[in-house]
């Protein structure tokens, strides 16, 4: 990678000169049009339309269980995910598909560069909102840095407010569509706007409110800079066949003034007029080379492109492009892409195999599951005929919307007998278990003496749901007086 | 700072690099942003706020308590009588219902099973053992096999009443006569009966014979309380002797020596110390455990 030394830079400075904090220059992005401004729109609008439209599916799964499409359920401990549903001990799924959305992630970013900063990072995205609502109230950059600077008057302050306000409208919508994917969206509207709902969900809308503010409004770039841990390491998937926002130096150096019709021979394509800056939303000068700044967005390729056309040269002085290429052009040669080669291949291949996991965990979950405890403190009673008796709590989980009964039986334990306090007398007692809960089970199991050989005999405790044809069984032991 | 040194500035970030060097490595001056000097700064004074506000520093005695008079102590009662009221109805729907309607009622019983638990544990389990297993002398409560009975208003009334309490008039009393000590039997007599009993629970004697002549011992002096054939009688507290289970060890010595010279245990009247619905949640636990009549 080339270094573009500013000329301008001095060599030394005074130690009293250094400041105590670093003077970021304002960044006031100016408008751009172009076919990469008018991707960001529609990309911009289906996130958006996302966003706010999803609470709103509805998604049948029967009488006990919310119809909400997808619905975090804080005070029931569940999930919902359309067909799937997510118990707390299942959350490792959620780590495993954070994973493989981290690896497909880097496999992105490895093949075409930050289009995740650039185009649908959340960050990037309210930015984007904010900036256009601030361009509509405020005017457009020129406008802008008029008014930054022009003393207070009855104006500016209109603007400013009406600027702040829709900020802040726009941050109580997002922090009020957040609520919607942890309350039932049609329930919880109504309650909030007539002041019903809980403090949990005011306190959420109106902390996301204030940081939807902060951060699209007053931090921008700042959190991109300082703040985004991926923007600090993704430089580690770069490679010189990575997709980039690239200047291409040896077209456009040595840049200059140009006036028309004058000759392009001995200089470069470059005219200097810092349009690729101005529209920068981070406040880049691309020509500087590829930087942390430089959030890949392309809305500079748009602004370069649209003066190419004005002084009538071909597009891509700045352009997605890779360094290999650069290089390539810079000699002469054909372009050459290489988007499949070991690194993305091997990012591939292990987001695939770890997407199939989580798949295959999501559709394997079983609707039944049972675990046992054995009472330890005392290991076992004895009683007044002589039998041994052994307590156990059994926990039989109904992760179905629908209630089921179970019935307990012993496998493995030769003359063990079941009793469930109040189903007393059935030797495999039924018990209901209400849809998506947990039944704690008192089973206590009593033994003969003649059927004790003074070890403890490892058995199964067995949950059949016999109407769904399920089963399972939970190994545990029996214990009793040993010599 | 007494000269104004120069600092020679990074061409490829714009930064001054500190004039010391090491193996010609300097270190950059980068400026930091100016939110973060300003957090920085903010955080700073919010600590001596917080330090005026809440207690804070520690002095030999004591320590500052702050301005607002914060204290986890109090944070605490507020917290345990915001549970308490929260407890509220439970309990006075306890309260309010007999044993029976409160077995119909699985909530109820969730909730008094709870809180039976924890009562045991504070006020029980130093004698019957924190899994109410007991021990020698001390009743195991999770068997079926009750002295005095194992039902709710027998329960009831035992933890009430105590068993053998001095300061209880309606304590549950029974007294077993020392056979051997006081002269009522020899000795020889009293290993017999102590035979015969074992055999009454299904223990082959090791002496036949001296079984044999323990029943009529034990026709004597035992089958008053005891019953005609060991059965036990609650109403004096008099064990069952044809099952399993000994309070005082069914060895043979251990059960010989009963006989010669009987130990009595003794169990607090709790009337006087828990409120009744501490009690009933208690007899409800223990009536759980798995012996419950
Ligand atoms: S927009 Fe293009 S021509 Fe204008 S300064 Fe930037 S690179 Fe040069
Ligand atoms: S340099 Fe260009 S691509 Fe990078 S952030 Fe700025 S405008 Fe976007």
């Amino acid at each position: 990678m080339s270094t573009t030394v500013n000329p301008r830079m001095p060599q030394t400075i005074d130690e009293a000169d250094i400041p105590v904090w670093s003077h970021r220059p304002k960044v006031t992005p100016k408008k751009v049009k172009g076919p990469i401004r008018n991707l960001k729109w529609l990309v911009m609008a289906v996130l958006l339309g996302i966003y706010w439209g999803v609470p709103w599916l509805r998604f049948d799964r029967g009488p006990f269980a919310p119809d909400q499409a997808i619905l975090i359920d804080m005070p029931g401990r569940k999930a919902y995910f359309l067909w799937f549903e997510i118990w707390p001990q299942e959350v490792y799924i959620v780590t495993l598909l954070l994973i493989v959305a981290a690896i497909g992630l880097f496999a992105v970013t490895a093949m075409l560069g930050r289009v995740w900063c650039g185009y649908t990072c959340p960050q990037t995205v309210w930015t984007d909102l904010f900036m256009t609502v601030e361009r509509w109230i405020e005017g457009d950059r020129a406008q802008r840095i008029k008014l930054d600077k022009a003393p207070w008057s009855v104006s500016k302050l209109g603007k400013r407010l009406a600027k702040h306000a829709a900020w802040l409208f726009i941050g109580m919508m997002t922090g009020g569509a957040w609520i919607l994917y942890f309350n039932d969206a049609p329930t919880v509207v109504p309650e909030f706007v007539t002041g019903q709902a809980g403090f949990a969900v005011y306190a959420t809308v109106g902390f996301l409110t204030f940081t939807t503010w902060l951060m699209a409004g007053v931090a921008r770039e700042n959190v991109c800079m300082y703040m985004c841990p991926y923007a600090r390491f993704q430089s580690a998937m770069f490679d010189q066949d990575t997709l980039a926002v690239t200047y291409h130096t040896a077209r456009g150096e040595k840049r200059g003034k140009h006036k028309a019709n004058e000759s392009w021979e001995g200089r470069g394509h470059c005219i200097d007029c810092r349009q690729c800056v101005e529209v920068c939303p981070t406040g880049v000068d691309i020509r500087e080379g590829l930087q942390m700044g430089c959030i890949s967005c392309g809305l500079c390729v748009d602004a370069c492109n649209s003066i190419m056309d004005r002084v009538g040269l071909p597009h891509g002085l700045i352009a997605y492009d890779t360094e290999r290429n650069v290089e390539l052009m810079a000699a002469g040669k054909p372009r050459k892409w290489n988007f499949f080669r070991l690194r993305t291949v091997g990012y591939l291949a292990v987001f695939a195999v770890a997407g199939m996991g989580v798949l295959y965990g999501l559709v394997s979950r079983a609707p039944l599951d049972a675990a046992v405890i054995a009472d330890r403190n005392p290991l076992y009673v004895r009683l007044s005929n002589g039998d041994l008796r052994n307590g156990f709590t059994v926990k039989v989980l109904n992760k179905s919307t629908s209630p089921h009964t179970v019935t307990l039986s012993l496998t493995g334990l030769e003359g063990g007998e079941i009793v469930v306090p109040g189903h007393e007398g059935e030797a495999a007692p039924s018990v209901e278990v209400a849809p998506d809960a947990v039944a704690a089970i008192r089973a206590f199991v009593k033994l003969a003496p003649a059927n004790w050989k003074g070890e403890p005999i490892d058995f199964e405790f067995t949950v059949t749901d016999p109407t769904r044809d399920l089963s399972v069984s939970v190994p545990t032991r029996f214990e009793g007086p040993t010599k | 700072m007494a000269e104004n040194r120069k600092y020679e500035v990074d061409p490829v970030t714009g930064s001054p690099i500190h004039p010391y060097t090491w193996d010609g490595i300097g270190e950059l001056e980068t400026p930091p942003p100016r939110w973060w000097v300003l957090t920085y700064a903010v955080c700073v004074l919010f600590a001596i706020a917080w330090w005026v506000a809440y207690p804070a520093w520690p002095y030999i005695a004591g320590y500052t308590k702050g301005v607002l008079g914060y204290s986890t102590r109090a944070d605490v009662a507020e917290q345990l009588a915001a549970a308490k009221a929260a407890q509220a109805p439970m309990n006075d729907k306890l309260a309010k219902l007999d044993y029976a309607a409160i077995a119909a009622d699985p909530e109820l019983m969730t909730f008094a099973t709870a809180g039976g638990k924890a009562l045991f544990g504070e006020n029980c389990a130093q004698c019957h053992g924190s899994g109410a297993a007991g021990n020698v002398g001390y009743p195991n409560l999770l068997d079926d096999d009750w002295l005095w009975g194992g039902d709710y208003a027998t329960l009831e009334a035992t933890i009430m009443h105590g068993v053998r309490s001095t300061v209880d008039a309606d304590t549950r009393q029974s007294q077993m006569p020392a056979f051997g000590k006081d002269g009522i039997l020899t000795r020889e007599q009293v290993d017999d009966v102590a035979a015969y009993v074992l055999s009454l629970a299904g223990t082959a004697p090791a002496d036949a014979a001296a079984a044999e002549k323990g029943k009529a011992v034990f026709a004597d002096n035992c089958v008053a309380c005891h019953g005609d054939a060991g059965q036990g009688l609650r109403d004096f507290g008099a064990p069952k002797l044809t099952d399993s289970i000994w309070l005082y060890s069914g060895d043979p010595k251990a059960v010989a020596a009963q006989i010669w010279n009987p130990r009595h245990g003794v169990m607090p009247a709790w009337a006087g110390r828990l409120d009744p619905l501490a009690i009933k949640k208690l007899v409800i636990y223990v009536h759980g455990l798995g012996g419950g009549e």
